[in-house]
């Protein structure tokens, strides 16, 4: 019984969630190798030779110099024939959800999207936004998985120095990538924030949108949005919260106008701390929300932000 | 061009489920059922590409009988026909793709586009599965698609922003939700609907064994948060953050 971790890089650096699939490796039990792909997955398999793995693979061949899931999934699935793994593991980023089903389907593998827990060789996993949870049974020879990066604390080095090998990568010209076109921000990553300020339908136009920025900057967050702000046009999609957007764990989430969507609340319910600010006593957000201040946002954040200053 | 678009029967999301006393599943007494949010804007690309170059939107749902009153209501919305292929079996995402590349060889579409994930188990998977089953190449999370020369040109939504890759077709393409703009369905369309042709099949007829990978042993509620309370003023919410829960 071994497990496959696939760790991530873009554009060279190596992403964040790649240590909490260490951690869901480390959590499934067993032995696991790691294998990161693309530019850059030399100095990533280096910076990752500590944390209890086997052997740790890499290729920066041009075949997989850019991430396509055709290419991806056809190098992995090799490299799962060749060491017979029992599993195989990725964050749920966008790239996890994209190429590990790809995965799945060329290894004939069941698959378990959004890992949150292992119950013996069985996987727990949220559906229904987050309002039910499932044990899965995978009746296959390998399993493909998803893991959820908040349900895991990034692994830490655990000593050891694991061996580092080149794979072979194999290429599929019939899907070619073309460039990234990413948001361009100077705050934190929704993913690595400790704090979140999020806006919803009740921060109705870009000055709305100013202040929950504001407020944000002040405290070092995340800037987070529900649907409703995204279909607006007033913030990104990427920054959208939610069921079907990213989902968060910060220390301290604060919702500003947001009323409490089921969709919404599946992406941010695990958050240690909730606070909700809206003017709606009835808004379903005040039942998940620790502190709940009844009140316009757009009153209260000037207000919060000066009492913030004051004590910092 | 002819596109073929998997949609999903789904109970209304904007319900909160309930669970059965002995965990075996959802309680589905009283709840109304729609198709999936997704397959929504997957129906509405492809309805708007044949609009714009001729073709075909071919629908294909999978489940018991009450599926035809879902393709009934993407067909109202401007796809020409649709397949019902009909089991009272839980499939898997697995089991799913085996069917939906069954249909797919009857078919011989050039494009498949659905939505990226059903809003009932949040999968995210039959989709990529399909285009691996078949050999064919994907484009998921679309944001924008462009057609021509026999390539597709897709934004896609991912972590941090968008990015851009070009496959050739045949292909397989996911719905996010910024594609487009779903149409409603008017009432001459919903009567024309009732109309178009639905080609009724059983997984035999397709000569599919749809043998699931995964199965779900039972479901739980997750753990409740502790319940909160509400402060009078921003200065209470702010002591309260800075010397209760100590994250100010």
């Amino acid at each position: 019984m071994s497990t496959l971790v696939i760790a991530e890089i873009r554009q060279s650096e190596l992403r964040a969630s790649s240590y909490n699939t260490i951690a869901a490796a480390k959590a499934k039990g067993g032995d696991f190798d790691i294998l990161l792909l693309g530019k850059g997955s030399a100095a990533g398999a280096d910076a990752l030779k500590e944390f209890g793995a086997g052997t740790v693979y890499y290729s920066e061949a041009d075949a997989v110099a850019e991430y396509t899931a055709e290419s991806y999934a056809k190098t992995v699935a090799a490299l799962v024939g060749e060491k017979g793994y029992t599993a195989v593991m990725m964050g749920a980023t966008t790239t996890g959800k994209d190429m590990i089903p790809r995965l799945g389907g060329l290894l004939g593998a069941g698959m378990v999207s959004d890992v949150i827990g292992f119950d013996g060789a069985n996987y727990l996993r949220p559906m229904f936004a987050g309002n039910a949870i499932a044990t899965v049974e995978v009746n296959t020879p390998v399993a493909v998985m998803t893991v959820r990066e908040t349900a895991f604390d990034a692994a830490a080095p655990s000593g050891g120095v694991s061996a580092v090998a080149e794979a072979t990568a194999v290429g599929d010209d019939r899907a070619k990538f073309i460039e990234y076109r990413l948001t361009e921000s100077s705050r934190p990553d929704l993913g690595a924030a400790s704090i979140i300020v999020s806006a919803g339908r009740g921060v109705k136009d870009a000055d709305g949108v100013k202040q929950v920025e504001a407020l944000a900057d002040l405290l070092g967050a995340a800037v987070g949005a529900s649907r409703a702000v995204v279909d607006e046009g007033l913030l990104p999609n990427d920054l959208q919260v939610g069921q079907t957007g990213k989902i968060v764990a910060p220390d301290l989430y604060i919702a500003c106008g947001i009323s409490g969507a089921i969709q919404h609340v599946a992406g941010m319910k695990d958050s240690k701390v909730i606070v909700a600010i809206n003017k709606d006593e009835e808004a379903p957000i005040f039942e998940v929300a620790d502190y709940g201040l009844v009140a316009d946002f757009a009153k209260a954040i000037p207000e919060f932000m000066e009492k913030v200053k004051a004590i910092k | 061009m002819k596109i073929l678009v998997p949609v999903r029967r789904v109970p209304n999301p904007d319900i909160k489920v309930r669970l059965k006393s002995d965990g075996s599943g959802v309680d589905t007494e009283g709840v109304n059922f729609l198709v999936n949010p997704f397959d929504e804007y997957a129906i509405e690309e492809a309805v708007q590409i044949v609009e714009k170059s001729g073709g075909e939107v071919v629908l294909v749902s999978i489940g018991t009988a009450d599926c035809e009153e879902t393709l009934r209501a993407g067909l109202a919305l401007g796809a020409l026909r649709g397949w019902l292929v009909e089991t009272s079996e839980v499939l898997d995402s697995a089991a799913i793709a085996d069917v939906l590349a069954a249909v797919y060889k009857e078919e011989s579409p050039d494009l498949v586009i659905t939505g990226k994930q059903s809003v009932d188990t949040d999968n995210n998977q039959a989709a990529q599965m399909l285009a691996a089953k078949l050999d064919l190449p994907q484009a998921c999370f679309a944001f924008k698609v462009e057609l021509g020369d026999g390539k597709a040109t897709v934004e896609r939504e991912i972590d941090g922003g968008l990015d851009v890759k070009e496959i050739t077709l045949p292909a397989v393409i996911t719905a996010d939700l910024r594609l487009n703009q779903p149409r409603y369905a008017a009432l001459p369309q919903i009567m024309k609907a009732k109309r178009k042709e639905v080609k009724k099949v059983s997984l035999g007829d397709l000569g599919v064994e749809a043998k699931s990978a995964t199965k779900i042993l039972g479901l739980s509620q997750p753990p409740a948060r502790a319940a909160g309370q509400i402060v009078g003023s921003v200065e209470e919410l702010v002591d309260k953050l800075v010397n209760d829960a100590k994250v100010l």
